[in-house]
C-alpha cells in the first residue's frame, strides 16, 4: 500500500478547488483539432471491466490527440477473465510498460485499490456508484462555455442520484465552485442520505420547485439494472419527474439541458427537449475529449 | 465439562502470589494470592495465608488476576481452511490475548455438522494450547433447510448449536431449532441478518456507504430477526437463544425485552463494534469490512449503556482471519471479517474502562462468568475452589502499541495495526499451565 500515485484522478471529493480550476483551464486550452504530442512515447492503458462507449472512446482519442499509444485491456479475453486479480493486473500492465492506466470497473473503489499499489498514475473512468471524475469535469467545461462563470448559478439534477456516479461527481465540483445545487426525485432514487454528501445541498420531490429559476438542468437516466429489487413505476416517474417542454419553460430562459448519457428518450426527458436549442447534450460528449486531453496530460506531468 | 487438553497435564502446582483478584461471580475484588494444583483451583487466600509449596510460583504484584477469558465466538477455521488460521495458531493468537477457553464457530469446509467433526476439533491431535468448545452447524452444511441432529452433537461436546456467517432465517426452522435445543438444554447462536435486505452489501447503510457508492446493510435488517427470535423464544419455555456479534440499538431494544420478559436471551458484542464507526472504513478499508458492519455513533452508545447494565452478557470478539489475497481486493469483494482475539481486553481496557467509565469488574465479568454462563461452561468463569485452573493476568495501566505483524494469528487482518492501548494481557494459564507470558 502507497499513496496514489501524483496525476492519479480517482475522484472529486479529494481534489482542492484549485486543482479543479487548474483542469479546467487546461481543458480549455486543449484543441483536438490540433495535436500536440506532449505524450509522445507515453503509454496509456484503457482497462475497462465494464462496457463504455463514450468514455472510452474519448480517452483513447484523447490520448492519440497527445501523441501517447494506447492499448485497451478489457475483462472479456484478458487474464482477468482467468480470475486475475486487479493488483496483479496492475503489476503486470506495469511491467509491461504502461505509464498511465484508465480504468473503469463496476465495484467502487476498484481504481483506489489499483492506485494505492502501483507507481503510476490510475485515472478513474467511473467505479461503481461511486465517482466518474471525467464526466464531471467535462460537464464543468461545457456549463462554462455556456454562462459566464460559476458563481450565482443554480443547477438541478434531476434523477437517480442515489445510484449515480455522475451525480457524486459532479455535487462535490459544483457546488466545490460555488454553484447552488439543487436535488430532485423520488424517495428511492433520491433519499434523504443524498444531501449529507456536501453541505448546502437542497432536496425537492416537486419537479416545478426544482425547475424554476435555475440555470443549469442535470438529468439522469433510471438505471434500472442498478435497483436491486426496488420497483419503480416508469409511469409514475414519467408523470412526475419527466422533462417536457413546457416543464423546462419554468427554468430560466437561457437555461442549458445536461445528461451524461445514454439518454432514453420519453423517460427521464422528451424527445423534444432532448433536440431543443437548450439541450448541451452533444456538446458534453464533444467537450469530453479535451477535458480527457488535460486529465491525461496533468497524469502524466506535462500540464502546461 | 473436562476436555482433552486436561488429562494429559502433567499434574503440578501453581501459587499465583501478589496480584489483586477481580472474579466477579464470587464477589471478590480484593487482593488475593491463588494456589492451582492437579489443573484446578486449590485455594483462594488473602495475601500470605496460603502454607505450604508449589512447584512453580508466579509474581503477579502490580496485576489484575481473573478467571480465565471466555471467548464465545471465534473462527478458527479448521477444518479446510488452514491457510487463514489453524487451531494451533487461533488457539496461541487466544493465549495471547487472555483467553483459555474459546468456541469456535461451525462455517469450516466441510461445515461442522456431524458428530464426527466435533470430536475431531476437540482431538489432542489439533494442537491447541486453550480450551476448544465447538459449536456446532444447526443446520446441515449451514444451508437452514434440515435441522442437523442436536442431540448427538452435543454429546460429541458441541456446546451450542449455529449457522453463523448466515442467520437461521425461516421462522418455521428457527422455531423447532429453539424447541429442539430447549428439550436439551441447548443454546441455539443466532447471526441476526435478514439476508433478503442485504444482497450485495458490504457496510453499513449510512452516509459513508452513500459516500463510498456502497451498498448499504440497513440496521433494520438484523433487528428484525432479533425482534422474531425474541419473540420465539418467548412463545417456546425453556428455549435458549443467543444473539451473536450485536451491533445495533434496534436488536439490543429486542433483547431488553426478552430479558424483562424473563425469557432465556443473552447476546455478545465485539470489542470493533463498541469501538470503531461505519465512518472508519475511511477509503475502502477492508480491514473494516466484516459482518455485521461496523454501525453508527449512536449504536456504540446503547451498546456501552448495555454492557453496563448487564442488558450484554458477554464481549466476544468473532475472530475470524482471512489471508491477504482475500482482503487485497475490491472492497465489494473481499471477506467478511477481522482478527481479534489479541486486542479484545486492551479495547475493552481502553474504551469501556478508560473511555466509557465502565468499572474493570463488570468489564472481567464480561470476560469470564457472563460468556460462561451463556453455554453452561461449567467449572469455569469463577476461580472457585474446585473449579478449573484457568487463569488471566493482565496490567491495566500498561500502554503499549499493537503491531498486527507480531500476531500469533496466521492472518493479520486486523483494523488495530500501530494502535495504542492501555492494558495488557501480562499471562495466560489454562489448568495451571502458563500456556502465555509477555516479553
Amino acid at each position: 500500500m502507497n499513496q496514489p500515485a501524483r496525476g492519479s484522478l480517482l475522484g472529486i471529493e479529494h481534489l482542492d478547488t484549485k486543482e479543479i480550476v487548474g483542469l479546467l483551464n487546461l481543458a480549455r486550452r486543449m484543441n483536438p483539432q490540433r495535436p500536440r504530442p506532449l505524450l509522445r512515447g507515453k503509454r496509456v492503458v484503457l482497462l475497462f471491466y465494464e462496457p463504455s462507449t463514450r468514455t472510452r472512446s474519448s480517452f483513447e482519442f484523447a490520448a492519440k490527440a497527445l501523441g501517447a499509444t494506447t492499448v485497451l485491456v478489457q475483462s472479456s479475453g484478458s487474464s482477468i477473465e482467468k480470475g486475475e486479480s486487479i493488483i496483479d493486473t496492475g503489476y503486470t500492465l506495469r511491467a509491461v510498460g504502461a505509464d498511465c492506466i484508465v480504468m473503469r470497473h463496476p465495484s467502487a473503489g476498484a481504481p483506489y485499490l489499483m492506485a494505492t499499489h502501483l507507481d503510476i498514475p490510475v485515472i478513474n473512468a467511473g467505479d461503481g456508484m461511486h465517482e466518474h471524475p471525467s464526466q464531471a469535469l467535462l460537464d464543468a467545461v461545457t456549463i462554462l462555455k455556456h454562462k459566464k462563470s460559476f458563481k450565482g448559478l443554480q443547477a438541478t439534477i434531476i434523477g437517480d442520484i442515489f445510484h449515480s456516479r455522475v451525480a457524486r461527481s459532479a455535487c462535490y465540483l459544483l457546488t466545490r465552485l460555488g454553484v447552488k445545487l439543487t436535488l430532485c426525485g423520488p424517495p428511492e432514487l433520491v433519499p434523504e442520505v443524498t444531501t449529507t454528501l456536501v453541505p448546502g445541498l437542497r432536496l425537492t420531490r416537486h419537479i416545478e420547485d426544482a425547475l424554476r429559476g435555475t440555470d443549469v438542468v442535470m438529468l439522469l437516466r433510471v438505471q434500472t439494472e442498478r435497483l436491486a429489487g426496488q420497483k419503480i413505476a416508469l409511469p409514475d416517474y414519467i408523470a412526475r419527474y419527466q422533462i417536457t417542454g413546457a416543464r423546462l419553460k419554468l427554468a430560466k430562459r437561457d437555461s442549458i439541458v445536461m445528461h451524461p448519457g445514454p439518454i432514453i428518450r420519453g423517460l427521464e426527458l422528451t424527445a423534444e427537449v432532448a433536440d431543443s436549442p437548450q439541450s448541451v447534450i452533444a456538446d458534453e460528449v464533444h467537450n469530453g475529449l479535451p477535458t480527457r486531453m488535460a486529465i491525461l496530460a496533468r497524469a502524466l506531468g506535462k500540464a502546461k | 465439562m473436562p476436555t482433552a487438553k486436561d488429562q494429559n497435564r502433567e499434574n503440578k502446582s501453581l501459587l499465583i502470589k501478589g496480584g489483586h483478584l477481580i472474579d466477579p461471580a464470587a464477589k471478590i475484588n480484593a487482593p488475593m494470592d491463588i494456589l492451582v494444583r492437579d489443573g484446578r483451583v486449590a485455594e483462594v487466600a488473602p495475601p500470605n495465608k496460603i502454607r505450604g509449596s508449589a512447584e512453580e510460583k508466579f509474581d503477579a504484584r502490580g496485576l489484575v488476576v481473573a478467571p480465565g477469558f471466555i471467548d464465545l465466538h471465534v473462527h478458527l477455521r479448521e477444518p479446510g481452511q488452514s491457510y487463514k488460521e489453524t487451531i494451533a495458531t487461533g488457539t496461541a493468537a487466544a493465549a495471547a490475548g487472555g483467553f483459555t477457553s474459546v468456541c469456535t464457530m461451525p462455517n469450516t469446509a466441510p461445515v461442522v455438522d456431524t458428530p464426527d467433526w466435533v470430536t475431531w476439533l476437540r482431538s489432542p491431535d489439533r494442537g491447541a494450547i486453550v480450551n476448544v468448545f465447538p459449536i456446532a452447524a444447526a443446520t446441515k452444511s449451514s444451508r437452514g433447510a434440515t435441522l442437523t441432529d442436536f442431540s448427538a452433537l452435543q454429546r460429541a461436546g458441541a456446546v451450542a448449536v449455529t449457522d453463523d456467517g448466515k442467520p437461521i432465517l425461516e421462522d418455521e426452522t428457527m422455531r423447532t431449532a429453539l424447541r429442539l435445543g430447549a428439550e436439551l438444554n441447548l443454546p441455539v447462536v443466532q447471526h441476526a441478518e435478514d439476508t433478503r435486505m442485504t444482497e450485495n452489501c458490504s457496510m453499513h447503510a449510512g452516509l459513508t456507504s452513500f459516500r463510498l457508492g456502497l451498498r448499504g446493510m440497513p440496521a433494520s435488517a438484523e433487528a428484525s430477526i432479533v425482534d422474531r427470535d425474541v419473540a420465539l423464544a418467548q412463545q417456546i419455555h425453556e428455549s435458549r437463544l443467543h444473539v451473536a456479534h450485536l451491533s445495533t440499538s434496534g436488536a439490543l431494544k429486542a433483547v431488553r425485552r426478552g430479558k424483562r420478559a424473563k425469557a432465556r436471551v443473552t447476546c455478545e458484542v465485539t470489542p470493533h463494534h463498541f469501538t470503531l464507526i461505519d465512518e472508519s472504513v475511511g477509503e475502502y478499508n477492508t480491514n473494516f469490512k466484516m459482518n455485521p458492519p461496523l454501525r453508527t455513533a449512536p449504536d456504540i452508545e446503547a451498546i456501552v449503556v448495555a454492557l453496563g447494565d448487564g442488558t450484554v452478557d458477554a464481549i466476544a470478539t468473532d475472530h475470524a482471519p482471512h489471508a491477504q489475497h482475500e482482503k487485497e481486493v475490491e472492497f465489494e469483494r473481499a471477506s467478511f471479517g477481522i482478527t481479534g482475539l489479541e486486542t479484545a481486553l486492551p479495547l475493552a481496557v481502553t474504551q469501556l474502562y478508560g473511555k466509557h467509565k465502565i468499572p474493570l469488574t463488570r468489564i472481567v465479568e464480561l470476560f469470564t462468568s457472563g460468556p460462561a454462563r451463556v453455554f453452561d461452561l461449567n467449572g469455569r468463569g469463577t476461580l472457585a475452589r474446585g473449579n478449573f485452573g484457568d487463569v488471566t493476568i493482565f496490567d491495566p495501566k500498561k500502554r503499549w502499541t499493537f503491531e498486527a505483524a507480531k500476531s500469533r494469528s496466521l492472518s493479520h487482518n486486523t483494523p488495530f495495526d500501530g494502535w495504542a492501548f492501555t492494558g495488557k494481557v501480562v499471562a495466560t494459564i489454562v489448568g495451571g499451565k502458563v500456556v502465555y507470558r509477555a516479553d
